[in-house]
């Protein structure tokens, strides 16, 4: 055990922390749920890219910096500490791209990759179906084979960032006479594609960050299957837990949040104090997302050592979610009267982000898998309790 | 930035548990809660053989010399088994006392090499909890006073003991009297050496807090697959499933912060005692929603005498 940083990784911290100061927007971006605002954070993509830093986990040739867990870590505790802008392509980088590298040929990796570590492509996910959410093995949404090309029908909901994206990608029904998680393809497809209908849906704080997305017979080349036909579940879920499981969300976010937590707390003493258990959920705040930020390093850490990833992708997700409900909650609470202020109501003043943390946090527990979900994986492949 | 144990570290864990498997069972604890002592004078000796009261005294007093990383592993399984003794206040908080004593003309060596050959049983006091741990078994005390350190002998302390819903721990009220003859460190150093114990002591009842957590639920996962309810197991509802994963997850993520306590505390770190106050209340929360979870999954059964799990909540 050694619990200290080592200089290189020291060295490497306070390089992203000089790029960040120097580049970093003065200014907050506006929401990417907008068609400016998402213009905008696809500039801030470019823009790290520049400084190879959109994708630091990757291999270089790929365009990142080939970092291991730690160094990512490292990055991602600093790019929340500099207030740096959501990533808007975060579909691609974080869950597309570990499909890709472990599935994709070599012609897909050199075709997909660079354009989206450029932010010159923005990916939107399409898993869930109007039928098929928690249960998604219940994907019907069909690829019909027609020479060289599939054709496809259906419906996709919730996919996120769909409304301005560029490209798609999520399982569809290859093989028609296939059941549950069987005959489903892994396909990667161009939004302007012929016959694709784009409905945006509006989420609960007004903005359109998720959308339908209608097939009317879409065309779709075989050589952008990643995988083999009907491999496709198997492949969406083998870097589901590994990947997504540590990179989703990393604990720098939370600590950021915890750190902004203890501040406004501090600036409302002299109301917040009147009940004392919110300087409880203040302080509990701070420990649960240092302890999420500790348990993360020790993941890494055993995995470095060529350990196995567990229930950590599940165990995660129920952490974290809740932390981020917790925080918001209790900055609800301290802020009073005031918490159901607009970010841009007059009086408001610079608390309104609290508010759309607060709406965001609800959508935690739900999306990535809902908590009940995880708990299930949790108690079945964790703890070996009977299947229903 | 490194997590891991290293290969002794887990070999020594392992033979310790394996050791505690055999003769730790939960009939032979159900037994010695039944004893007017509450202690078993053979377990004690075997686990000395195992090493366990040599663990921490340095190597010139025949101890093994090693530390807090050591101890925070042996303490997990030390709360798993539920083990019906003081010895972590014999060998891991006296000899950090006794180890780090301003000169005493060979009394600390002497203790130290009685605790490490198993031949000696040191409760100490201090004013966090006004009774102390087995101190009517006790060969020498340790207690505080006003910062000082005293190391009372048996003979010159009166014990009466109040028994706890917790069976196997047997705390006294030790009635004694300061005495410059008694005192064996000044305020000055005794205030510094008294913070290294209560952190020590804080850091061992979080470590046992989480074997006992991690007990408990092996407990409810067990009899929540075998127990069976409309023709199922009832560890097949998700209602029993989702009050598991639960504890799963509070354990889960207790156990880095109490890694990182033990660290602070090998390392003499400055926040080393936010640190373990953080594993403190981390490790018992999950100790305690172990305990609520795993009653319930247990049903009726959980709220009686006979089964195991009682031993472990009452510990926890």
């Amino acid at each position: 055990m050694r619990l200290e940083y080592t200089e290189r990784q020291n060295a490497f911290r306070a390089e992203i922390r000089d790029w960040l100061k120097a580049h970093v927007p003065r200014q907050p971006l506006e929401s990417f749920d907008t068609e400016a605002g998402f213009a905008q954070h696809r500039a801030w993509e470019a823009k790290l890219f520049s400084g190879r830093w959109s994708a630091v986990t990757w291999p270089v040739e790929m365009g990142g910096r080939g970092c291991d867990l730690i160094e990512w870590l490292i990055f991602e505790e600093e790019y929340w500490a500099a207030s740096a802008p959501l990533r808007v392509n975060q579909n691609g980088v974080f869950l597309l791209a570990p499909t890709l590298m472990e599935f994709g040929t070599a012609e897909q990796k050199a075709r997909f990759l660079p354009r989206m570590a450029a932010g010159e492509d923005i990916w939107a996910q399409g898993w869930s179906e109007p039928g098929a959410g928690s249960d998604l093995a219940a994907i019907r949404c069909k690829a019909e084979v027609q020479g060289d090309h599939y054709v496809l029908t259906g419906q996709k909901t919730w996919s996120t960032r769909a409304v301005w994206a560029d490209w798609v990608f999520g399982l569809f029904r290859s093989d028609p006479a296939s059941q549950r998680h069987h005959g489903l393809s892994f396909l990667l497809l161009p939004l302007k594609t012929k016959g694709i209908t784009i409905r945006p849906i509006r989420q609960l704080n007004g903005m359109t960050g998720f959308a339908e997305i209608f097939f009317d017979n879409v065309k779709v080349p075989v050589e952008n299957r990643i995988g083999e036909e009907g491999a496709g579940w198997s492949i969406a879920m083998a870097t589901a837990g590994f990947e997504r499981g540590l990179m989703l969300r990393s604990p720098g976010r939370f600590q950021q949040t915890a750190k902004n937590l203890v501040e406004l707390y501090q600036r409302h003493r002299d109301t917040a104090d009147a009940d004392p258990s919110l300087r409880d959920a203040v302080i509990k705040s701070w420990m649960d997302a240092e302890a999420y930020a500790l348990a993360t390093y020790a993941t890494a850490s055993r995995l470095a050592r060529g350990g196995q990833i567990g229930a950590e992708a599940s165990t995660n997700k129920i952490v974290w979610s809740e932390l981020d409900l917790l925080m918001h909650e209790t900055a609800m609470r301290i802020l009073g009267a005031r918490a159901e202020l607009m970010p841009d109501a007059p009086d408001a003043g610079d608390i309104g982000h609290w508010l759309d943390g607060f709406l965001f946090a609800q959508a935690g527990p739900i999306y990535a898998g809902t908590n009940e979900i995880q708990r299930n994986i949790i108690a079945e492949r964790m703890l070996g309790l009977p299947r229903a | 930035m490194d997590f891991t144990f290293d290969e002794q570290q887990i070999a020594f864990r392992d033979a310790i548990r394996k050791f505690l498997t055999v003769e730790a069972a939960p009939e032979l604890l159900a037994e010695i809660w039944e004893t007017p002592s509450g202690r078993s004078t053979e377990l004690r000796a075997k686990a000395a053989d195992q090493g366990l009261t040599a663990l921490s005294v340095p190597e010139d007093y025949g101890g093994i010399g090693l530390g807090d990383l050591d101890w925070i592993l042996i303490q997990q399984e030390l709360g798993y088994y539920a083990i019906p003794d003081s010895l972590s206040d014999t060998a891991y908080l006296a000899v950090h006392l006794l180890k780090n004593l301003p000169p005493n003309g060979g009394f600390a060596g002497e203790w130290l090499r009685k605790i490490a050959a198993g031949k000696a049983r040191v409760a100490v006091g201090h004013p966090v909890n006004p009774l102390v741990a087995d101190a009517e078994l006790a060969d020498l005390l340790l207690l505080w006073h006003q910062d000082e350190i005293h190391a009372v002998k048996p003979a010159d302390a009166k014990v009466s003991l109040n028994p706890s819903i917790d069976r196997s721990r047997r705390l006294y009220k030790v009635r004694w009297t300061p005495a410059p003859a008694t005192r064996i460190a000044a305020a000055g150093a005794g205030r510094a050496l008294w913070e290294g114990v209560l952190d020590r002591a804080a850091l061992a009842a979080a470590a046992q807090l989480l074997g006992l957590a991690q007990r408990m639920l092996d407990l409810g996962i067990d009899y929540s697959a075998q127990r069976k309810q409309f023709g199922k197991p009832v560890g097949s509802f998700q209602a029993v499933k989702h009050h598991l994963a639960d504890v799963a997850v509070k354990i889960e993520f207790a156990r880095p912060v109490m890694f990182r306590a033990a660290y602070a505390l090998s390392r003499n770190d400055a926040r080393q005692a936010v640190a373990v106050s953080h594993a403190k209340l981390a490790a018992g929360e999950a100790a305690t929603l172990a305990a609520r979870r795993s009653l319930q999954v247990h049903g009726a059964m959980g709220y009686t005498w006979e089964t195991d799990l009682q031993m472990f909540m009452k510990r926890a």
